[in-house]
Order: C-alpha cells, then sequence, then structure tokens
C-alpha cells in the first residue's frame, strides 16, 4: 500500500473510490445537489461523485461552494476530498461537513478507480495495490 | 496559533455551542493556513442567502445558527436571494421557493444582518477603507474590494464569513499578510479593442470587453494574482476607466477562475502605490506573463450563440450602478419602442430607490422592462420561469448560467442587447 503525505485540511478517515477531476472546480454551478458534474466545461461533466472520494486540484467560483459541500456531506453523498492546494471555500465545506479532507498531495499519482483511505487526522492518503 | 484569554474561552465552548463553531471554524482555516493569530475584522459580506444555491441543508443550518440568539458584532451586509423581497409575486416566482426563501431572509435578520441583499455592497453603504481587513464572501466583491479599494479579504466560504460577523475577528493568514499580495502574473492587453466583435461606442471603456478578457485571464491564472497592463502605456493615460468595467472585469476572473486579487497598472490603488513603479523599472518578477490578442477575444466570443433570438436580457451581474441604468434609459428613450423580449435589470435596493426618483424605473417598466432587486439572474430560479436564451453584458453570468441555469448564453454589450430586444 502506497503512502502520500500531505496536509489535513479536515479530520476524519474515510476509504473508498476516487473520481478525479484535472481542472479546478466551483461546486456552486459544478456539482448538483445529488452530485451530478454540471459544469459543461469540465471532464467529468454528466458524471456522479456520490459515495466516491472527490480529487480535485483547487476550487474556482463561487463562494457558495462551502454550503453545497456541507449539503452534500450532510446527505452522506460525498465522503471525502483531496486537493493539491485547498483554498478556504472549500476547506469551510469539510470542515462544516465533517468529511476528511487531505491537501498537498500529489494528485498525479492517482487515476480514476483507485481505493484509497483518506486519513484527515494525519494527513495521509494509502492508495490500495 | 495564539488566542488571547478571551478568544480561548469561546474556542472552549464556555459561552455555548454555536460561538464555539463559529471559533472552531476560523481557528482551523487560520491553523491550516498558518495563522499566528485572530484579527479585527471592520465588515463582513455574507453570501449564500438564495435558498436555489444553499438548498434545505443550508437553511438548516441557518436556522440553528439563528436560535441560537447570537447577532453579528460588525456592520455586516447580504448577497442577493433567490427573488425579489417585495415584488416576487408579480414577477412570478414559484410560490414554494417564495416561502422558503423568506424562511432564509428571516434568520439573518434575527442575527443582526442588514437585509441589502446586494453582491455590490461597495455601491450602497458597505465601504471598506484602504488596507482595512474585512471577511468578505461573494467572489466578485472580493475582488472588487481587494483590487480597487485595496481592502484586505480572503474569499471567505459563505459559512466563514458569517462566523467571522459574529465573531467579529478572522485568522491572519493569506490575502490579509502583505507579503501574500504580490502579483505573480504579467499580463500584457495587447489589443485593439474597436476591432472586438461587440457592437458599442468606446469599447476600451465598455463592462462587456472586460467580462471577456476576465473569463479568458481567469482560467488561465487559476488563483494566481494577475498584473494588468496595457501594451500601449498610452492608452492608460485619460483613460478614466468607469468601476463597471473593474468590477465586470475582476467579477468574471472569480468565476472563470479562483483569483480574490488583480493589480492594474495606473488604475488600482496597490498597483499605484507599491508595484507601477518596481515594474516601470523593471524589478517586478513574474512566475509567468500572457499577451491578450484580439483573437483570444474573438475566440472568448464564438462560444456563445449571438445570433439566437432573445428569451431574457439581463443586466446587472453584478448588480447594476446607476450608470448602467442611465445607459439602458438613455437608449430607450431614443428608440421610443417596446421591448420584444423581458428585460431583468438587477439591482440593489439602493439603487432602485434612486431609479424611481429619477423616473428611470418608471422609463424601463413602459418599455416593457423590470427592475429587480435582492436577487439576480445566477441565484433566481430562471429556468423555471420558462427562460432559455438569456442575453447578458456580464462575463460572470455567461459563466454560470450555462451550467447552474441551463440557460443558453447571447453575450453583448448593454447597448447592442437593449437595441437586439427592441428590434428582433
Amino acid at each position: 500500500m502506497e503512502e502520500l503525505k500531505g496536509r489535513i485540511i479536515s479530520k476524519g478517515y474515510v476509504e473508498g473510490e476516487i473520481i478525479i477531476s484535472n481542472s479546478p472546480i466551483s461546486f456552486l454551478g459544478g456539482v448538483s445537489e445529488e452530485g451530478i458534474v454540471t459544469d459543461k466545461e469540465n471532464e467529468l461533466y454528466g458524471k456522479s461523485i456520490a459515495n466516491k472520494i472527490f480529487v480535485f486540484p483547487t476550487g474556482k467560483g463561487s463562494t457558495v461552494g462551502s454550503y453545497v459541500i456541507y449539503g452534500l456531506a450532510k446527505k452522506g453523498l460525498l465522503k471525502g476530498i483531496v486537493n493539491q492546494d485547498c483554498e478556504p471555500i472549500v476547506a469551510t465545506g469539510a470542515i462544516l461537513g465533517k468529511i476528511p479532507l487531505v491537501d498537498h498531495v500529489d494528485i498525479s499519482k492517482l487515476k480514476n478507480g483507485d481505493k484509497i483511505i483518506v486519513d484527515g487526522n494525519n494527513g495521509i492518503i494509502k492508495v490500495e495495490n | 496559533m495564539y488566542l488571547t484569554t478571551e478568544e480561548e474561552k469561546i474556542y472552549n465552548g464556555e459561552y455555548g455551542e454555536t460561538l464555539e463553531m463559529c471559533m472552531n471554524l476560523i481557528v482551523s482555516l487560520g491553523d491550516i493556513y498558518g495563522a499566528e493569530k485572530l484579527i479585527d475584522v471592520t465588515s463582513a459580506q455574507v453570501s449564500g442567502v438564495s435558498y436555489k444555491t444553499i438548498g434545505e441543508k443550508g437553511l438548516e443550518f441557518l436556522r440553528d445558527m439563528s436560535a441560537s440568539g447570537l447577532k453579528v458584532s460588525v456592520p455586516t451586509t447580504l448577497n442577493p436571494a433567490g427573488m425579489d423581497l417585495i415584488d416576487y409575486k408579480n414577477i412570478g416566482f414559484p410560490e414554494d421557493f417564495a416561502k422558503k426563501q423568506i424562511e432564509i431572509i428571516d434568520y439573518f435578520e434575527k442575527m443582526g444582518i442588514e437585509l441589502g441583499c446586494t453582491c455590490t455592497p461597495y455601491l450602497s453603504g458597505n465601504v471598506p477603507r484602504f488596507r482595512d481587513h474585512i471577511s468578505w464572501a461573494e467572489s466578485s466583491a472580493v475582488c472588487y474590494s481587494n483590487s480597487v479599494l485595496g481592502a484586505y479579504t480572503n474569499r471567505e466560504g459563505g459559512p466563514s464569513a458569517l462566523a467571522s460577523a459574529i465573531l467579529g475577528k478572522t485568522s491572519y493568514y493569506g490575502y490579509h499578510l502583505d507579503e501574500n499580495r504580490t502579483p505573480n502574473f504579467k499580463i500584457n492587453l495587447d489589443l485593439d479593442f474597436e476591432k472586438i466583435g461587440l457592437k458599442c461606442d468606446n469599447k476600451i471603456n465598455n463592462m462587456a470587453s472586460y467580462g471577456l478578457i476576465g473569463r479568458y485571464v481567469g482560467r488561465i491564472v487559476k488563483n494566481g494574482i494577475p498584473y494588468f497592463n496595457f501594451s500601449n502605456k498610452q492608452k492608460n493615460d485619460g483613460l478614466n476607466i468607469k468601476s463597471e468595467c473593474l468590477k465586470g472585469l475582476g467579477a468574471a476572473l472569480a468565476a472563470s477562475g479562483g483569483v480574490a486579487l488583480y493589480h492594474f497598472n495606473g488604475i488600482t490603488p496597490e498597483a499605484i502605490c507599491t508595484y507601477d513603479n518596481q515594474f516601470d523599472k523593471g524589478n517586478l518578477k513574474f512566475d509567468d506573463e500572457i499577451t491578450i490578442t484580439n483573437e483570444m477575444i474573438e475566440e472568448e466570443l464564438s462560444k456563445f450563440n449571438n445570433d439566437q433570438k432573445i428569451d431574457l436580457i439581463c443586466i446587472g451581474c453584478p448588480h447594476s450602478g446607476m450608470s448602467e441604468i442611465k445607459t439602458i434609459v438613455d437608449i430607450l428613450l431614443e428608440e421610443k419602442k417596446q421591448l420584444k423580449t423581458d428585460l431583468w435589470v438587477c439591482t440593489s435596493i439602493y439603487t432602485k430607490a434612486i431609479a424611481d426618483r429619477m423616473g428611470y424605473t418608471k422609463i424601463i417598466e413602459d418599455a416593457g422592462g423590470k427592475l429587480v432587486v435582492d436577487t439576480c439572474m445566477v441565484v433566481a430560479p430562471i429556468e423555471k420561469m420558462g427562460y432559455k436564451y438569456v442575453a447578458t453584458n456580464s462575463g460572470k453570468a455567461a459563466t454560470y448560467l450555462p451550467n447552474f441555469c441551463s440557460s443558453e448564453v447571447i453575450y453583448g454589450s448593454i447597448e447592442e442587447l437593449i437595441r437586439k430586444g427592441l428590434n428582433q
């Protein structure tokens, strides 16, 4: 099992399959309340992030994104987040929604469908081989 | 991170759970981003007001917050709601939506927040001073206050701005520190503005041009700090750039990218005070640079469906100031025709009060348009109101409308869109 060391943004521990966006995400307008990616310029357009760990480089756009993340987390749809560089809007959503978030991870080492552990208590990502 | 005795007590829950939650959020962010302490803020702008954007979970969050009886401790203003709070029935907002929206507004009122509902608080009384520390959400207002007013704020999320408003404090990190405000991306505007494919006079001083520039540059610089300069320095002299152009530029930069702060040679205060001198001497170092040409702007403009018949023209993203309303009124007075499409001029209740008094509201209404307050085309449920082909002069609206409102966008200057609406 490969370990990637990152930075703790939001505590918690979760195991799951990942889905990756290689471009930055605005949760407002970019992801629906049901977890479907609605940003037509994103490569994940039309796909669901529900019940997955969402990996993306960083946030962009609306400051309401925090509420969208909070809502997805409270409904149990979003399990965890891994970022290259987490901005406060995304961090706020994860902290309030109580889902683990680790950043400063080289996300190019991850690929769609990987099963990983996000250990937000220690700031570590473990990739199952 | 250092906390005073009083802050420590709040953090440890001695003043109740809700204050503890607010402090925990602010301190967590501070710990993550390396803040050494908390600082006082002079104002807050809270986003996440429309029921359409925050949904049921957001509403429950605000219900819990307001139930604690806590009030904001600094002047705090509110972002647009999902509907005109006065005229929502006539405009045709769905009734179940209206009920939820009013409930949300009631929670904010209980917390002592000013119910102005605008994304341009800086046009209606919430005006930070140069180098004031503030805690603002609303991405376009963050960009305007940092860049054009020279105040200091991070891109606060809706809930963290609210927590800050209650505590009167934020963590001292990011854009609150001078060393993090240095530009890192040089943007040369090598544009022949008059050749841009918009129909209006004086394109170098029209908000629609800057929306296109902002969309293009935002995608490239992402969350960097751009430094704009005209390739031909003379362009800057005597330009007297309108504040609506700077508003539109920042809004688009923050929508297509995550820009919180930009500098503009000869125009924005920190550029003038701190960076222009170094730039002129060639001492300002950048990580990267890009030259914006007419081809890039045309590519941006070609993404829109400009031959399409319009269902709704939306002006006012961010909210219109008086000069934009005046531009519309002048065209209506000149053409003396009825609009063949719906027109929403979105603005704050403050600006509308003056437009009413000046007779502008009546002129717009007589032509078949509406001055819509408290909301805008992005956060209102326009897709449920039968609007599909939506025309805008805003680079920000043009970015959100297709994804969030399933709209097809027609893009142009105010002059061009109003004339289309009168003659289509």
